[in-house]
């Protein structure tokens, strides 16, 4: 008990203060690999809950694809981020006011909030208990079978997402010289090999 | 372990015949290349009308998927309205594609994508349904608003579109998570039963609102309108057309399930809002729409305001109202495709043009489209006896019997406001001197033009049947 106590704070702490890191540090690159460490934090925050499906996917989504992209982006495009962050002083009072207001009116809203008693001696599980079964394997059996309708349509959500990004950006330009596999492949019809023996020539 | 059982698929056909179509459509443009957008087109609306008949002989009523998908007479009378407005938005777009050599087969496909999320809007019943949903028609509804990727203008409205959606979605996101924390159910007869059993608690309505928020932008309601004239300036003009018509039917299907259904039992805490929503979208529609001279523009501001008036009817949150409700939008939809085929035949000299001063001394050139638009610009005031005025009559008369008396009394002096600037394009048709004649309108805007012109007219005569239906459809939540 005491190591996960430990192991917590340890994870905790990089994550809280890498976090700080993203926002505070000069260099975009740092930025993105301090976000890096954030995340794969983050996910042995939810190694120690037990929930190793989700630490899984954190890290291969998030440090394999997201943040893989930002760095991409980051070290691609040439954006200037000290003149970016230019106007944040400037929207920082009415920005951080409208937080500051919704902020409170939460406080206000949630702070007579109780818990139902029989909701606190008897936490409400949707999956089987750890013990019999892993949580991986606890969402195997419900993805494919109950969420199926929700598993398709979020597979059409991402196709929508693809056509999107090839529409809006894939140009077909003029004057390209692209391979062509098929007129490689043809050409051995056209043009003779000759097996040449060394030192003599054709 | 049990092996589980395969879910009823029938309710469901049309959907699978549009998710079907649209792949094996995707296949066919990839193969046949760039040339192939007519005939992609043409197969689209094929594909759309399938799924139409298919929804109106070959599928029962019922829910399948555990629930989460639910077809009803609700459902079905809004599945054809988002059917008729996709299926006539490709029709209408046939001779834009080959005129401005618009060629993306891409474009028929997103529309068939888009309409799939607004089926699955209109029969969702689980929030997260609702979510899913509603993602793949706007993520589709994004795309195509940019989809004239080399004109500044649609880039800027694909961009606005999309980053203002985004965050819409994500604050009806977190409002769903509020309602299923608080209630325990995300489906939406589990959120009734909640809802219904004990005192609501602050956060449900916290949730509420929140969810109320995201889907007032989807349908441009105020105070989350601001996208619209932008984006309806921006987007080519069969983008619009389709913009205007079916997601906004299917948007607002989904406001009143969603408010009538799971937080039914909660009206009167969202009453106030959507009464605050409604006055606010009829006022703003009315008098933002007076200084515009772009026609996109105009029907931008057009069409806030008449989501505040079918909004009325959703605020009474009664029988009567949501068959006011189901009205309203079926005629918004015939009149608003009618006057995008007369917007989408204003060329001359082989371009677009879009100001309102170019309709000057249409009905010496054009008599009979200047006729029949006057007669749908008469019917979106709503001046008897077209169609718009019995949209009026219904979802006030629902206010009224909800006794939402000061919401009745705005709403119809807006409407007057609101007369004022479709009459004033009747006089600009009518008694300014003539320009130059528009180009020869296509065939296929002729008949969507005469198709919706003939409904405005002749809608006195049925407008008995019309209700029925309606009155059934509504029956579905009371």
């Amino acid at each position: 008990m005491i190591l996960q106590a430990l192991f917590f704070y340890l994870f905790s702490a990089i994550t809280v203060a890498s976090a700080l890191m993203v926002i505070g540090s000069r260099n975009p690159v740092h930025s993105v690999l301090f976000l890096i460490l954030a995340f794969f934090n983050a996910a042995g925050l939810f190694l120690l809950l037990g929930a190793e499906f989700l630490a899984m996917l954190l890290v291969v989504v998030y440090v394999g694809a997201v943040a893989v992209l930002f760095l991409f982006v980051v070290m691609m495009l040439d954006v200037d981020f000290v003149e970016l962050r230019q106007g944040f002083l400037q929207y920082l009072p009415v920005g951080g006011l409208v937080g500051l207001v919704f902020l409170v009116e939460l406080l206000l809203a949630f702070s007579g909030w109780v818990f139902a008693p029989e909701l606190v001696s008897q936490p409400v599980t949707p999956i089987p208990p750890l013990a019999t079964m892993t949580n991986t394997a606890a969402i195997g059996q419900v993805l494919y079978t109950h969420y199926i309708f929700f598993f398709q349509i979020a597979g059409f959500v991402l196709l929508v997402a693809m056509i999107g990004a090839i529409v809006l950006t894939l140009r077909h330009k003029p004057n390209v010289k692209r391979q062509v596999i098929a007129d490689q492949v043809h050409r051995s019809q056209i043009v003779e090999i000759h097996t040449v023996e060394p030192g003599k020539g054709i | 372990m049990d092996i589980a059982t395969l879910p009823s698929l029938t309710p469901f056909l049309p959907e699978l015949i549009l998710g079907v179509g649209a792949l094996v459509l995707l296949m066919v443009g990839v193969f046949s290349g760039a040339r192939a957008t007519s005939l992609v087109s043409t197969l689209a609306v094929l594909v759309i009308i399938a799924a139409g008949l298919a929804l109106l002989f070959k599928t029962p009523d019922g829910e399948t998927f555990n629930a989460a998908f639910v077809l009803d007479p609700f459902a079905r009378f809004f599945k054809i309205l988002a059917l008729i407005g996709s299926g006539f938005a490709i029709v209408m777009s046939s001779s834009f594609i080959k005129r401005e050599k618009f060629e993306h087969f891409e474009y028929p496909v997103l529309i068939l994508l888009a309409t799939l999320g607004m089926m699955l809007m209109i029969s969702a019943n689980d929030l997260i349904s609702v979510y899913l949903g509603l993602e793949l028609q706007s993520l589709a509804l994004y795309v195509v608003a940019a989809i004239n990727r080399d004109s500044e203008k649609s880039t800027e409205a694909g961009l606005k579109y999309f980053v203002l959606g985004a965050l819409s979605s994500g604050m009806l996101l977190y409002g769903a998570s509020l309602v299923y924390g608080f209630t325990d159910h995300t489906q939406f007869a589990g959120i009734a039963t909640a809802l219904a059993a004990g005192p609501i608690s602050t956060g449900v309505v916290f949730g509420i609102v929140l969810f109320i928020a995201g889907i007032a932008f989807k349908v441009s309601a105020v105070p989350f309108h601001m996208w619209t004239p932008d984006v309806y300036e921006g987007a080519p003009t069969p983008v619009t057309a389709f913009f205007a018509a079916a997601p906004k039917a299917a948007a607002m299907a989904m406001f009143v399930r969603a408010l009538v259904g799971p937080f039914g039992p909660a009206i009167g805490e969202w009453q106030q809002v959507v009464t605050f929503i409604a006055i606010a979208s009829m006022v703003l529609g009315a008098f933002a729409a007076i200084g515009q001279t772009n026609i996109k523009r105009l029907m931008a501001y057009s069409s806030i305001g008449h989501m505040g008036f079918a909004l009325v009817g959703l605020a009474a949150g009664n029988e009567a109202g949501v068959q006011g409700v189901l009205i309203y939008m079926a005629t918004y939809l015939a009149m608003t495709l009618g006057s995008f085929a007369v917007i989408l035949s204003m060329r001359r000299n082989g371009k677009m043009v879009e100001t309102t001063a170019d309709l000057a001394g249409m009905s010496r050139t054009h008599p009979v489209t200047a006729f029949i638009f006057a007669m749908l610009l008469f019917s979106l005031a709503g001046i008897p006896p077209l169609a718009g005025f019995f949209a009026k009559f219904y979802v006030f008369l629902a206010a009224i019997d909800a006794h939402l008396y000061a919401l009745s009394v705005i709403g119809v002096l807006s409407s007057v406001v609101g007369a004022y600037y479709y009459l004033r394009l009747v006089k600009i048709m009518y008694f300014d001197e003539p320009v130059a004649a528009f180009e020869p309108m296509s065939g296929e805007l002729r008949v969507v033009l005469g198709l919706s012109g003939a409904f405005v007219i002749l809608f006195v005569l049925f407008a008995g049947q019309i209700g029925a239906v309606a009155g059934l459809a509504a029956k579905t939540f009371f």
